[in-house]
């Protein structure tokens, strides 16, 4: 709007008027899909914000429903960050959810049912040997459906397909069918709440380290280039980079700093660390959760490997042309059985999340989320047919999916619609997707 | 002279079928350093399968293959590279959704000492290469998809140079490129021929290779129908070994020469 009111008669100020956001897309690199992604995240927010009460007084954007927000959307976001390689090598997993119910239920029966007879009811030992447990099991179910997609050429969608009917009858037989409770109380930190979060000092000490790492990342890189020789971004591009970085990640930890403890859980809490109950009440912060933490760390860790790794430059060559990969001695096999293996780590990561927020594992643990992973990474801009995606846009695409159920739940909708709604916005983002890159070229 | 020296590639007596179709039937060919054999034929005459047994995609049932006078074991494109043979492919076999650096060392990655994919050194080195190749190639940070026919031959052929190879297979290498782009492709075979780099090319039309090949290898029916010197044979000649499967008396004839009887 404002380029019309201040227009001079002349065409060239114009252009380069219109040429100066793209000069400023140009010169901070920033990729204008993730832009795009946050831009409608922001309006999904903005809107809930609006029809739960106004844009002060709404019930969405408070401190309270976006740590919920945050918590919620750990699992599949942890989930996503795998899909993307299996979406990428043109395979789908559709059998995540399923797995992630097996694995679950195998990790509370370890910790519940067959740890303590042998080393002690609440081991400090118990979490850690019931999460290897669950790690191990999940890569080698995710290996061995790698091998039979890759080995015996049959295709993922149905070897994933008969994994989604086999792990979850799997779940139901191993107990038949009944729920395993109480977790371990370690493993429960997994989970989130008042115990699971990590507080308001450490949150901040996190939020500063990702600051210096941000900054330490930006000079990294700038030395690189100029090693080479490389044309470099201008200096005010790097700081603008590095300041919204840092403020955005403040934001975040600010925001999480100010959920506080429920009344009631705040006086367990004081009652337990014998903190007098003053008149007021206590406002104990709750900080970053550690489910949170945990998909954070793994989003980064993906990313590392999928952008700075051999293994994740090979998934996307084969992704791009899987016969130019096997022509320049990729060993794709191998490469297709190692990103199964890695997604069926990463639905174990998720199991334990899940199960230690329930605090049990029941058979139907997972259902469809098989479903919400693939919705979260297509959304996040993951191309089915192969080649194109990004860990940062999956995580995106998981919390926008998350942020359409918990919205639509302040708004008392019904759990039908919502489906509803979830499917058609699905299809929207798939079809905005399909118009951009059509532009892009 | 030629004759006395040792071939640095022997391909002898090789064949290969597909569910009973001998796509290839005891053929055998040769190459000396900083020679360029035109391997020709119609399409489905064979010549694309027999190099690609010679460069790892596809594993021969009967024949041997000997670089410098030893018989080597070829069964994988990894293995090929291991002996510097490296192969354009006609479809050019780059991955489109990756940098033109990514894929120039796709499969040999330089890597930082901690582990990670140095892309700054790939990125330079790329450029120095392209930069020889072609020097209009700018566009290093697009994936290749967006880039035209003539770049992306470009990038197929300077990643196969890039590891000193001392084979080098190109499978109709002009056939997606105009006419200025085919010049230029010519006289990289001639730089490359001076190094001492022993090239085999494969086409369908023999205008394409007829003035940059030393010698041919007519294909027909998956059979070697004769091998010529470019010198002591005329196009015609040649047509109507490809066409008819006819030796002129020049040329040495292989087993699918058409028998005279």
């Amino acid at each position: 709007m404002a380029n019309t009111t201040i227009a001079t008669p002349s065409s060239s100020t114009l252009k380069t008027q219109g040429s100066a956001l793209q000069r400023f897309l140009q010169a901070t690199e920033i990729d204008t899909r993730l832009l795009g992604m946050i831009g409608a995240l922001l309006i999904i927010w903005i809107g809930f914000q609006l029809t739960t009460g106004g844009l002060f007084s709404g019930l969405f954007l408070t401190p309270r429903n976006l740590w919920n927000l945050t918590v919620q959307a750990a699992s599949v976001s942890v989930m996503a960050t795998g899909m993307v390689l299996v979406i990428v090598t043109r395979n789908i997993d559709l059998s995540v959810g399923s797995i992630l119910g097996f694995v679950g239920m195998i990790m509370a029966i370890t910790q519940a049912k067959i740890l303590p007879p042998l080393i002690g009811f609440d081991n400090p030992a118990t979490w850690i040997i019931a999460l290897a447990v669950g790690i191990a099991l999940g890569t080698a179910i995710g290996a061995f459906q790698g091998m039979i997609i890759a080995f015996l050429n049959v295709p993922a969608f149905i070897v994933t397909l008969g994994g989604l009917l086999v792990w979850r009858a799997g779940a139901f037989l191993v107990i038949s069918g009944a729920t395993v409770a109480p977790m371990d109380s370690t493993f429960r930190l997994m989970g989130g709440g008042a115990e699971g979060s990590i507080g308001a000092t450490a949150s901040w000490v996190v939020g500063v380290i990702a600051c210096v790492v941000i900054v330490a990342s930006i000079i990294n890189s700038r030395k690189q280039r100029k090693r080479f020789g490389f044309p470099l971004r201008p200096m005010w591009a790097e700081y603008f980079l590095s300041v919204v970085g840092c403020i955005m990640v403040l934001i975040a930890v600010w925001v999480l700093n100010s959920y506080y403890m429920p009344v009631n859980l705040a006086k367990k809490y004081a009652e337990a660390h014998n903190i007098p109950w003053p008149e007021g009440g206590l406002q104990i912060p709750l900080g970053i959760a550690i489910p949170v933490l945990m998909a954070v760390g793994i989003a980064i860790a993906m990313s590392f490997l999928t952008t700075r790794t051999r293994f994740g430059r090979y998934v996307f060559a084969i992704g791009g042309n899987p016969e130019a990969a096997e022509l320049a001695g990729i060993k794709t096999r191998w490469v297709t059985v190692r990103i199964f293996a890695l997604m069926g780590a990463l639905c174990a990561i998720a199991a334990a999340i899940s199960t230690a927020r329930l605090n049990a594992a029941t058979n139907a643990q997972g259902t469809l989320d098989e479903l919400y992973t693939i919705a979260a990474a297509v959304i996040g801009g993951t191309s089915l047919a192969g080649g194109m995606g990004t860990i940062s846009g999956a995580v995106l695409g998981a919390i926008v999916m998350q942020s359409l159920q918990s919205g639509m739940v302040l708004l008392r909708i019904d759990t039908p619609l919502q489906s509803i709604v979830i499917g058609i916005v699905l299809v929207m983002a798939v079809w905005l997707d399909t118009v951009y890159r059509g532009r892009a070229k | 002279m030629t004759e006395q020296r040792t071939p640095l590639v022997e391909m002898k007596n090789i064949s290969i079928s597909f569910g009973g179709i001998h796509a290839v039937d005891n053929a055998s060919v040769d190459l000396f350093p900083g020679e360029v054999v035109a391997l020709l034929g119609h399409n489905g005459a064979g010549k694309s399968t027999l190099i690609k047994i010679l460069s790892g995609a596809y594993k021969r049932d009967a024949g041997e293959i000997l670089i410098n006078g030893e018989p080597v074991h070829i069964s994988n494109p990894r293995d090929a590279k291991g002996y510097g043979i490296e192969t354009i492919y006609q479809t050019l076999a780059v991955a489109d959704n990756v940098d033109a650096a990514a894929n120039l060392y796709l499969g040999r990655e330089l890597r930082t000492p901690w582990g990670t994919l140095d892309d700054v050194a790939m990125e330079a080195k790329a450029r120095e290469v392209m930069g020889r190749l072609n020097p209009n190639f700018r566009r290093f940070k697009e994936p290749v998809k967006a880039l035209s026919g003539g770049q992306r031959q470009s990038v197929a052929i300077a990643r196969a140079i890039l590891f000193d190879a001392r084979i080098l297979i190109m499978d109709e290498p002009t056939a997606a490129l105009g006419p200025q782009e085919t010049a230029q492709v010519g006289e990289l075979i001639k730089q490359l021929k001076r190094e001492g780099i022993g090239i085999f090319l494969i086409s369908h039309d023999i205008h394409d290779v007829f003035d940059l090949a030393d010698r041919v290898s007519v294909m027909k029916n998956g059979q070697v129908v004769g091998h010529a010197r470019t010198e002591d044979v005329t196009k015609d000649e040649v047509l109507g070994m490809i066409i008819l499967g006819k030796v002129p008396p020049k040329a040495i004839a292989g087993p699918g020469a058409m028998q005279t009887a």
